[in-house]
């Protein structure tokens, strides 16, 4: 049985990541839940995230969220990460002034910046919302059937840097290149909304539901 | 590659059903909400926005099941607005599966609202809608103030003051309806848009007028909005989205196809 968790720790919607797992894998047992017992018994594991990190830390703490997914990762099964969800995978978040997360990959999260422009000097505006290209720096499973540089739906002000620029799977370009997606093992995790990005997000999802996290 | 410019139907719903009013008078029935914004999600719209102008406190249940319904089948960024007042009313739209909720009147009467509501749910899922209207007489420099309740309601306040407020307040994005031209068919305000879109560092989605697709492209390419919102052009299937992005990336516009 494959049976989905969805990592509920009191922030933001997690039904349209529910429903477009249910659309892509309709035998699965998708659960959105706090329950520890049932996250370690879970075939998969999707931790999502909204809202400012302070708050969504403050709640990991509190419900021991970050013990749990912790604990998923190191069980070797496929755990993905997304939107603020993988930002909170991180050592530490310029975001409410500075916010230690969960330091489980090594690197840091970072402001966009008022006075970002793009290459033809062009003034960008923050947060970063709507759909933008990325580009498949490795070759992943999450990957498959998914054309390289093909859209995704983003909405953030914050970007991940990972230390190990290696770990890197999805680069994109608002300003400068940034990492929009990180492979590490059995983790893998988007800064753009899968569940938001019509076909190739749910393919991307579809491919979750298989992948063995190798 | 830049960001691509977004193409947005929108979805006026009244008891159920998605209506269209010219001015805001003379509605027409455009068909069942769900089946409309699954129709707009296989023509590869970018995000849907769902308006509440049910006036009954009924009526607001059958919204909430059907933006659940709508949000359990559609994927992609759906935006609910139209009788936004509490926080309560915030976590209730998001519950039920709305990525952004659309504040504008009880943003009016109490500006702090918006504050409140971003630093909650944070400001990627925090719209103000502001809907303005062109007070300056011609010849006289630009000037726009915005009106709430349906554009009934002067309130004397400078629409494009009022814009920067809101995003010092926390507002992700601005949903800009120029009342003058809504339902009009005569394309966009484009020196209201652009004079926002100026001002401000959020996206801009700018509404109000669209009559065929060079208004679509005249919003971005001259309004220099990030986003354009459209309603009967889709609705009476005078054009689909599809057809809607590839006209508009003939005009050079950077669009997801």
């Amino acid at each position: 049985m494959n049976t989905i968790a969805i990592c509920d720790y009191g922030m933001g919607n997690l039904h349209s990541v529910a429903s477009a797992i249910t659309q892509v894998a309709p035998d699965a047992d998708v659960h959105i839940t706090a329950d520890a017992e049932l996250i370690e018994r879970a075939t998969r594991v999707i931790f999502p995230g909204v809202g400012a990190v302070r708050d969504c830390m403050s709640e990991i703490q509190r419900l021991g969220f970050d013990t749990i997914v912790k604990r998923a990762i190191a069980s070797g099964k496929p755990v993905l990460g997304i939107c603020v969800g993988m930002q909170l995978l991180f050592s530490n978040s310029e975001e409410n002034g500075g916010i230690d997360c969960m330091g489980i990959v090594d690197g840091v999260v970072k402001y966009f910046g008022d006075d970002l422009v793009d290459a033809q000097g062009e003034k960008l505006k923050v947060p970063h919302m709507g759909w933008n290209n990325v580009r498949q720096s490795v070759a992943h499973p999450l990957w498959e059937s998914i054309n390289d540089q093909a859209q995704f739906y983003f909405v953030h002000s914050y970007y991940c840097q990972p230390k190990n620029s290696d770990l890197s799977s999805g680069v994109s370009e608002y300003g400068s290149e940034f990492t929009s997606a990180i492979a590490k093992d059995n983790l893998f995790a988007t800064q753009f909304h899968p569940e938001k990005s019509h076909r190739d997000g749910l393919q991307l999802l579809a491919n979750f539901c298989r992948w063995t996290g190798e | 590659m830049p960001l691509s410019k977004r193409i947005i139907p929108c979805l006026d719903v009244d008891n159920g059903r998605v209506v269209k009013g010219v001015q805001f008078v003379d509605i027409r029935d455009a068909g069942d909400p769900v089946e409309v914004a699954k129709r707009y999600n296989e023509q590869g719209a970018d995000e849907i926005t769902f308006l509440d102008i049910t006036a009954t406190h009924e009526g607001r249940d059958t919204t909430i099941h059907m933006v659940e319904k709508i949000a359990s089948q559609v994927f992609i960024p759906l935006t609910v607005g139209g009788g936004i007042r509490t926080t309560a009313d915030i976590r209730a739209m998001l519950n039920a599966g709305a990525d952004k909720v659309g504040i504008n009147s009880a943003a009016v009467k109490n500006p702090d609202f918006v504050r409140e509501a971003s630093e909650r749910f944070g400001a990627q899922c925090i719209v103000v809608a502001i809907d303005a209207k062109r007070v300056s007489e011609p010849g006289e420099p630009d000037r726009w103030e915005i009106f709430t309740h349906g554009g009934r309601k002067p309130t004397g306040i400078d629409a494009l003051e009022w814009s920067e407020k809101m995003v010092a307040n926390g507002a992700g994005e601005i949903l800009l309806t120029s009342m003058d031209r809504d339902g009009t068919k005569n394309g966009f305000d484009l020196p209201l848009v652009k004079a926002m879109s100026e001002r401000v560092n959020v996206p801009i989605i700018a509404s109000g007028g669209v009559g065929n697709l060079q208004h679509l492209v005249d919003g971005i390419k001259v309004g220099k909005a990030d986003a354009v919102l459209a309603a009967s052009i889709f609705h009476f299937g005078e054009y689909t989205v599809q057809q809607a992005k590839e006209f508009m990336q003939e005009q050079g516009v950077d669009v997801r196809i």
